[in-house]
Protein backbone atom coordinates (compact mmCIF):
# COMPACT_ATOMS: atom_id res chain seq x y z
CA UNK A 1 0.00 0.00 0.00
CA UNK A 2 1.59 3.61 -1.14
CA UNK A 3 1.19 6.54 0.74
CA UNK A 4 -1.09 7.75 -2.24
CA UNK A 5 -3.66 4.84 -1.80
CA UNK A 6 -3.35 5.03 2.42
CA UNK A 7 -4.42 8.96 1.83
CA UNK A 8 -7.18 8.32 -0.73
CA UNK A 9 -8.84 5.30 1.99
CA UNK A 10 -8.70 7.42 4.74
CA UNK A 11 -10.43 10.55 2.96
CA UNK A 12 -12.66 8.70 1.63
CA UNK A 13 -13.95 6.50 5.01
CA UNK A 14 -13.98 9.93 6.55
CA UNK A 15 -16.24 11.67 4.03
CA UNK A 16 -18.95 8.67 4.35
CA UNK A 17 -18.45 9.28 8.00
CA UNK A 18 -19.60 12.66 7.40
CA UNK A 19 -22.39 12.01 5.49
CA UNK A 20 -23.83 9.36 7.34
CA UNK A 21 -23.71 11.61 9.99
CA UNK A 22 -25.67 14.12 7.52
CA UNK A 23 -28.11 11.27 7.18
CA UNK A 24 -28.70 10.72 10.70
CA UNK A 25 -29.16 14.31 11.54
CA UNK A 26 -32.01 14.43 9.34
CA UNK A 27 -33.76 11.82 10.35
CA UNK A 28 -33.29 12.39 14.11
CA UNK A 29 -33.27 16.12 14.17
CA UNK A 30 -36.89 17.76 15.62
CA UNK A 31 -37.23 20.79 12.90
CA UNK A 32 -36.22 22.61 9.73
CA UNK A 33 -33.97 24.62 11.38
CA UNK A 34 -31.83 22.06 12.94
CA UNK A 35 -31.72 19.58 10.03
CA UNK A 36 -30.48 22.21 7.72
CA UNK A 37 -27.77 22.75 10.12
CA UNK A 38 -27.13 18.64 10.07
CA UNK A 39 -27.45 19.57 5.81
CA UNK A 40 -24.95 22.56 5.96
CA UNK A 41 -22.24 21.46 8.26
CA UNK A 42 -21.60 17.52 7.65
CA UNK A 43 -22.90 17.19 4.42
CA UNK A 44 -20.46 19.77 3.13
CA UNK A 45 -17.69 18.46 4.93
CA UNK A 46 -18.64 15.04 3.63
CA UNK A 47 -18.47 15.85 0.20
CA UNK A 48 -15.37 18.24 0.82
CA UNK A 49 -13.22 14.91 1.56
CA UNK A 50 -14.71 12.75 -0.75
CA UNK A 51 -13.53 15.53 -3.29
CA UNK A 52 -10.30 15.33 -1.91
CA UNK A 53 -10.20 11.89 -1.97
CA UNK A 54 -10.89 12.01 -5.50
CA UNK A 55 -8.07 14.57 -6.51
CA UNK A 56 -5.55 12.98 -4.05
CA UNK A 57 -6.25 9.83 -6.15
CA UNK A 58 -6.09 11.63 -10.15
CA UNK A 59 -3.16 13.54 -9.05
CA UNK A 60 -3.20 15.19 -12.24
CA UNK A 61 -3.03 18.98 -12.64
CA UNK A 62 -6.49 19.13 -15.01
CA UNK A 63 -8.26 16.66 -12.16
CA UNK A 64 -6.86 18.70 -9.04
CA UNK A 65 -8.05 22.51 -10.89
CA UNK A 66 -11.43 20.68 -11.12
CA UNK A 67 -11.92 19.16 -7.68
CA UNK A 68 -10.61 22.47 -6.26
CA UNK A 69 -13.50 24.00 -8.37
CA UNK A 70 -16.18 21.56 -7.13
CA UNK A 71 -15.14 22.21 -3.54
CA UNK A 72 -15.16 25.83 -3.63
CA UNK A 73 -18.55 25.74 -5.22
CA UNK A 74 -20.02 23.15 -2.79
CA UNK A 75 -18.73 25.14 0.07
CA UNK A 76 -19.84 28.28 -1.11
CA UNK A 77 -23.62 27.34 -2.46
CA UNK A 78 -24.42 24.49 -0.19
CA UNK A 79 -24.66 26.99 3.22
CA UNK A 80 -26.11 29.85 0.70
CA UNK A 81 -28.63 27.13 -0.39
CA UNK A 82 -29.88 26.57 3.38
CA UNK A 83 -29.76 29.84 4.57
CA UNK A 84 -32.22 30.74 1.57
CA UNK A 85 -34.78 27.91 2.63
CA UNK A 86 -34.21 28.52 6.37
CA UNK A 87 -35.17 32.10 5.99
CA UNK A 88 -38.19 31.05 3.58
CA UNK A 89 -39.35 28.77 6.42
CA UNK A 90 -38.96 31.49 9.04
CA UNK A 91 -41.13 34.07 7.29
CA UNK A 92 -43.93 31.06 6.55
CA UNK A 93 -44.24 31.13 10.44
CA UNK A 94 -42.64 27.38 11.08
CA UNK A 95 -42.55 27.39 14.79
CA UNK A 96 -38.69 27.12 16.08
CA UNK A 97 -38.23 23.77 18.40
CA UNK A 98 -38.08 24.79 22.38
CA UNK A 99 -37.90 22.34 25.46
CA UNK A 100 -40.83 22.67 27.52
CA UNK A 101 -39.07 24.64 29.85
CA UNK A 102 -38.16 27.48 27.25
CA UNK A 103 -41.41 27.61 26.26
CA UNK A 104 -42.55 28.60 29.68
CA UNK A 105 -40.15 30.75 30.14
CA UNK A 106 -40.94 32.86 27.06
CA UNK A 107 -44.85 32.97 27.98
CA UNK A 108 -43.89 34.37 31.04
CA UNK B 1 -4.59 8.27 -22.86
CA UNK B 2 -1.53 7.00 -22.03
CA UNK B 3 -1.18 9.26 -19.48
CA UNK B 4 -4.58 7.31 -18.01
CA UNK B 5 -2.99 3.85 -18.48
CA UNK B 6 0.27 4.58 -16.49
CA UNK B 7 -2.20 5.94 -13.73
CA UNK B 8 -3.94 2.64 -13.44
CA UNK B 9 -0.94 0.66 -13.67
CA UNK B 10 0.61 1.70 -10.71
CA UNK B 11 -2.40 2.83 -9.07
CA UNK B 12 -3.28 -0.31 -6.97
CA UNK B 13 -7.05 -2.01 -7.31
CA UNK B 14 -7.82 -1.18 -3.37
CA UNK B 15 -8.08 2.56 -4.02
CA UNK B 16 -10.43 1.77 -6.93
CA UNK B 17 -12.65 -1.08 -5.02
CA UNK B 18 -12.98 1.71 -2.31
CA UNK B 19 -14.26 4.51 -4.05
CA UNK B 20 -16.56 2.15 -5.68
CA UNK B 21 -17.93 0.19 -1.64
CA UNK B 22 -18.06 4.63 -0.99
CA UNK B 23 -20.49 5.71 -3.48
CA UNK B 24 -22.32 2.19 -2.39
CA UNK B 25 -22.70 3.61 1.10
CA UNK B 26 -23.51 7.35 0.15
CA UNK B 27 -26.27 6.09 -2.39
CA UNK B 28 -27.91 4.30 0.31
CA UNK B 29 -27.52 6.66 2.81
CA UNK B 30 -29.36 9.00 0.19
CA UNK B 31 -32.03 6.42 0.13
CA UNK B 32 -32.42 6.88 3.58
CA UNK B 33 -32.57 10.30 3.87
CA UNK B 34 -35.38 10.09 1.14
CA UNK B 35 -37.64 9.51 4.34
CA UNK B 36 -37.35 13.00 4.82
CA UNK B 37 -38.37 14.25 1.76
CA UNK B 38 -41.96 11.56 2.21
CA UNK B 39 -42.17 12.35 5.64
CA UNK B 40 -41.15 15.87 6.35
CA UNK B 41 -44.26 17.85 7.78
CA UNK B 42 -43.17 21.45 5.67
CA UNK B 43 -41.79 21.88 2.33
CA UNK B 44 -38.84 23.27 3.55
CA UNK B 45 -37.89 19.73 5.46
CA UNK B 46 -38.72 18.25 1.88
CA UNK B 47 -36.28 20.77 -0.18
CA UNK B 48 -33.63 20.77 2.52
CA UNK B 49 -33.71 17.04 1.98
CA UNK B 50 -33.67 17.14 -1.81
CA UNK B 51 -30.40 19.29 -0.89
CA UNK B 52 -28.72 16.86 0.76
CA UNK B 53 -29.59 13.78 -1.61
CA UNK B 54 -28.21 16.16 -4.32
CA UNK B 55 -24.92 16.80 -2.43
CA UNK B 56 -24.70 13.04 -1.97
CA UNK B 57 -25.05 12.59 -6.02
CA UNK B 58 -22.57 15.35 -6.36
CA UNK B 59 -20.01 12.63 -4.08
CA UNK B 60 -21.70 9.78 -5.94
CA UNK B 61 -20.54 11.30 -9.49
CA UNK B 62 -17.18 12.24 -7.82
CA UNK B 63 -16.31 8.65 -6.26
CA UNK B 64 -16.96 6.82 -9.75
CA UNK B 65 -15.15 9.40 -11.62
CA UNK B 66 -12.39 7.86 -9.39
CA UNK B 67 -13.10 4.38 -9.12
CA UNK B 68 -13.69 3.77 -12.96
CA UNK B 69 -10.81 5.97 -14.27
CA UNK B 70 -13.27 8.20 -15.72
CA UNK B 71 -11.98 11.96 -15.04
CA UNK B 72 -15.21 13.30 -17.52
CA UNK B 73 -17.46 12.88 -14.72
CA UNK B 74 -16.10 15.31 -12.64
CA UNK B 75 -17.46 17.63 -14.92
CA UNK B 76 -21.06 16.65 -14.63
CA UNK B 77 -20.52 16.66 -10.87
CA UNK B 78 -19.88 20.34 -10.78
CA UNK B 79 -23.46 21.01 -13.42
CA UNK B 80 -24.84 18.37 -11.06
CA UNK B 81 -23.98 20.85 -8.04
CA UNK B 82 -24.87 24.21 -9.79
CA UNK B 83 -28.56 22.76 -10.77
CA UNK B 84 -28.57 21.69 -7.03
CA UNK B 85 -28.18 25.29 -5.76
CA UNK B 86 -30.30 27.15 -8.41
CA UNK B 87 -33.01 24.23 -7.40
CA UNK B 88 -32.69 25.62 -3.42
CA UNK B 89 -32.38 29.35 -4.56
CA UNK B 90 -35.48 29.49 -6.53
CA UNK B 91 -37.99 27.49 -3.63
CA UNK B 92 -36.39 29.62 -0.92
CA UNK B 93 -37.40 32.76 -3.06
CA UNK B 94 -40.76 31.25 -4.32
CA UNK B 95 -41.44 30.61 -0.68
CA UNK B 96 -40.62 33.60 1.12
CA UNK B 97 -43.45 36.13 2.11
CA UNK B 98 -42.43 39.12 2.50
CA UNK B 99 -45.22 40.64 4.45
CA UNK B 100 -46.65 38.94 8.17
CA UNK B 101 -42.66 38.79 9.31
CA UNK B 102 -42.03 39.28 12.63
CA UNK B 103 -38.26 39.54 13.02
CA UNK B 104 -37.20 39.17 16.61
Amino acid sequence: MTLVTALVVLFVALGVFFTFVAAVGMIRLPDVYSRSHAATKADTLGAGFAILAVAVYFGTLGEVIRGAFLLVFIYYTNPTAAHAITRAAYSRGIDVWTTEENRQEESR
Amino acid sequence: MAARERTVTTMSDLANTVMLAAAAIVVVLAAIVLYRVVAGPTTHDRVVAVNVIGTSIVIVLALLSAGLDRPEYLDIAIVYALLNFVLSLVVGRFTYQSDGVKWR
